[in-house]
């Protein structure tokens, strides 16, 4: 499985608010990708917008609560075409099912269209320590692979870096002439994936959907690249998590519409390839073999969990993350594993473990834009809320992971503000310490731990004479005011 | 989202036809909120103000306290749960609880209906809770039907940009109230605040738990309300302003920052008018 780097957060995300030309990419690709989602929803109307996250809400509630009949509907279907499914357990099942199939066939050089679940899995490292050359296809998943890097997005996996950076990476690692001219940083990618696309013998994707009535891998990209991946290699192999399964084609076409609209404000996307089974008798081209790999690698436990089900809703439109002010502000690396962002935040928990990953769930105001942008209206800071819960008073230890002190602060806060007597005393003692900090009538910046905290960048109110209880009791209680 | 039950809706049109026939004042309970009780009372005076001068009986039931939002938020139910049995109790024969907040007033409306979701007892008591919950605008536009706010007639004229509170935006689903409201208003001109819609990085705890995160929404939320040109900015919760004050205090800034009710009121910045 990919390194999972959670528990880095603060630092990782300290270092991040810090790095200007990080800011400057989210800046130009959040506002870009979020304006234009919010033009394409303008132009079928709101009204029309909401009906389809509904149809697509409902479609998400059904297939999950009865995962277990699709997914085998699914298998049944990808056999009928031809096919091979595989279902992986965890992360260490799936590689060792794709290393097998690789080395069956004598596979030397792989291609690969985007997935996050081959992120998730570490499948690149795996095949190269077989001696496979693995080559990702996507552009951006190129710039990161050649960074050696990880994705920091769910649809631009390079989006933290500026044109310049990626000029500078390509001169250094390609060898050609630096130049930061976008066309030509393509037109370069394009002659070296090429040969690559020639050369391999098994082609990796993902699967944006499977339909279960037909056993068809659908894939979406905007390179075509996944279709080269999908159809010039002998092998393909496509992986998914078990979550994405719909039943048919008829509910595709409601993702089709919601999905590149809500990624990049696109009505519809470049390519949309649908593989069914390998080639068949008569077709010109076409894979020898097809393998599906079904991937659990903890997605059961968020089926089990009534409260966090619905994370396996999402399709990785990464709407939710351009609207996010946190991850607008930090980018995708400082959550430390694949998947960032507000969905993030729930399926990273998830899937490596609540304590591993405490502070995912803290990290967020709770402002709520990310459930306004969500296709299928996953309503996110809910189940923040439940991780938040889970981690204060959860039954199961290893999930309790709110300190000591913050328990014994809650149950004094409550405590105080459950008794008026409490409340007086309490109030009392921090105007007595409030009078020595405080410098024209306001606390500044102070070096006490907590307050520290609060003052490093703002001021501080002192608490007044009276309380409102007081003002109401003495004056407006009797008058009209 | 749990929808506003639907008694709330019936209750509001029955009350407007009783009053084609013979016009009754309106009677709230103020929730005041812990954040204007203990530190900002003034805000607490223009709301009764405000309210009274709308022909509103106001009435301030003393036993209340916190909500319980900051517990609840921190993951605390059971804590977080004493402090709403308490409001549940304080507020039971209330016709209309109006809070001057959209975040405490969604933990009233919203999430008191899933912090009790699986208790028969106390459910009933939060469900009609949450049908009789009001934040001050949204109860002075849709429930007393105000249309101007009056306020003073005299005085400086205000350049006001409105900071939508994610809460009171994304879970109250009140956004015309407060601009309705401060466009009637004597002597105000509202200014456009670019990405207004944007978090200002309060948070509650999150402010001190990732203060490096915070600052730098807050940052850009003073950089929007520069750009606005706006002499005051102003909200409908006390806590976005408290933090948005302290970056203006701290920066020495010329721009005053008001609750809706302190703009409606015509109070001068930090006066209890």
């Amino acid at each position: 499985m990919a390194e999972v780097a959670t528990r880095e957060f603060v630092p990782a995300s300290q270092a991040a608010v810090q790095d200007t030309q990080l800011r400057q990419a989210l800046r130009r690709a959040g506002s870009g990708f979020d304006g234009t989602r919010r033009e394409a929803i303008a132009e079928v109307t709101p009204e029309v917008w909401e009906g389809w996250r509904e149809q697509a809400r409902r479609i998400k509630e059904h297939t999950i609560a009865h995962l277990d009949y699709y997914l085998a509907m699914l298998e049944k279907n990808v056999t009928a075409a031809g096919g091979r499914v595989h279902f992986a357990a965890d992360a260490q099942q799936a590689n060792a099912i794709v290393s097998e199939i690789a080395r069956n066939a004598g596979v030397r050089t792989v291609t690969k269209s985007k997935s996050m679940v081959s992120e998730e899995l570490g499948l690149n490292h795996v095949l190269e320590a077989l001696g496979i050359d693995v080559f990702e296809t996507d552009l951006g998943e190129y710039i990161i692979q050649l960074a050696e890097e990880t994705p920091s997005h769910l649809v631009a996996p390079a989006l933290h870096k500026t044109r310049g950076q990626v000029a500078q990476l390509f001169a250094e690692k390609l060898g050609v002439p630096y130049s930061d001219d976008i066309e030509e940083m393509a037109r370069v990618a394009r002659i070296v994936l090429r040969q690559k696309f020639l050369d391999a013998d098994m082609g990796v994707s993902g699967a944006n959907f499977l339909v279960a009535e037909t056993g068809s891998l659908v894939i979406i990209t905007n390179e075509g690249n996944g279709r080269l991946c999908t159809s010039a290699p002998r092998i393909h192999v496509g992986l998914a998590g078990m979550e994405k399964v719909i039943p048919s084609l008829q509910d595709l076409a409601v993702f089709l519409r919601l999905l590149p609209r809500s990624a990049t404000g696109q009505r519809i996307t470049s390519y949309m390839s649908m593989v069914t089974g390998p080639r068949r008798p008569g077709d010109e081209d076409g894979p020898e073999e097809f393998h599906l790999v079904i991937v659990d690698n903890g997605r059961s436990r968020l089926l089990q969990d009534p409260a966090l089900r619905e994370s396996l809703y999402c399709i990785r439109c990464g709407a939710c993350l351009n609207v996010c002010p946190v991850y607008q502000r930090i980018g995708g690396h400082a959550y430390g594993w694949v998947y960032p962002g507000p969905i993030g935040s729930i399926v990273t928990p998830g899937l490596v473990g609540v304590a591993q990953a405490k502070d995912l769930p803290n990290a967020s105001t709770l402002c709520g834009a990310c459930r306004d942008a969500c296709p299928v209206q996953i309503n996110i800071p809910r189940m923040l809320l439940h991780l938040r819960h889970q981690q204060a008073e959860s039954s199961d230890y290893n999930q309790r992971t709110a300190s000591d002190t913050d328990a014994l602060l809650a149950r004094g806060f409550a405590s105080v503000m459950s008794s008026p007597w409490l409340l007086k005393l309490g109030r009392a003692a921090s105007r007595a310490m409030a009078g020595p900090l405080a410098k024209d009538g306001k606390i500044g910046q102070s070096r006490l731990p907590l307050l520290s905290r609060w003052t490093r960048a703002r001021d501080l109110p002192i608490p007044p004479a009276r309380t409102f209880r007081d003002v109401w009791r003495d004056e407006l209680s009797r008058g009209r005011g | 989202m749990p929808e506003r039950s639907c008694s709330a809706n019936l209750a509001g049109r029955f009350a407007r036809e009783i009053e084609l026939t013979q016009p009754q004042p309106k009677r709230a309970s103020l929730f005041v909120t812990c954040i204007i009780d203990q530190l900002y009372p003034e805000v607490g005076v223009s709301v009764v103000r405000t309210l009274r001068r709308c022909g509103v009986e106001v009435d301030f039931p003393a036993s209340q306290s916190c909500c319980g939002q900051p517990l609840y938020n921190s993951g605390f139910t059971q804590e977080a749960k004493r402090l709403a049995m308490r409001t549940l109790d304080v507020f039971e024969d209330a016709d209309y609880v109006v809070v001057p907040s959209g975040s405490c007033g969604a933990m009233l409306r919203v999430f008191y209906l899933d912090l009790f979701a699986d208790n028969p007892d106390m459910l009933p008591k939060a469900e009609s809770l949450s049908g009789r919950v009001y934040e001050f605008t949204e109860f002075l536009a849709e429930v007393v039907g105000v249309e101007e706010a009056g306020g003073e007639e005299s005085g400086p004229a205000q350049t006001v940009a409105y900071h939508p509170s994610c809460h009171l935006l994304r879970e109250m689903e009140v956004r015309d109230a407060p601009l309705r409201l401060l466009e009637s208003a004597p002597r105000v001109e509202l200014a456009d605040l670019p990405d207004a819609e944007q978090c200002c990085g309060f948070g509650g705890t999150f402010a001190v738990k990732y203060p490096h995160i915070s600052e730098e929404m807050l940052a850009d939320k003073i950089e929007s309300i520069l750009a606005s040109g706006a002499d005051t900015v102003t909200a409908c919760d006390m806590g976005c302003l408290m933090h948005i004050r302290g970056a203006v205090s701290r920066r020495n800034l010329p721009v005053a920052v008001k609750h809706v009710a302190q703009v409606l009121d015509g109070a001068r910045d930090g006066e209890s008018g």
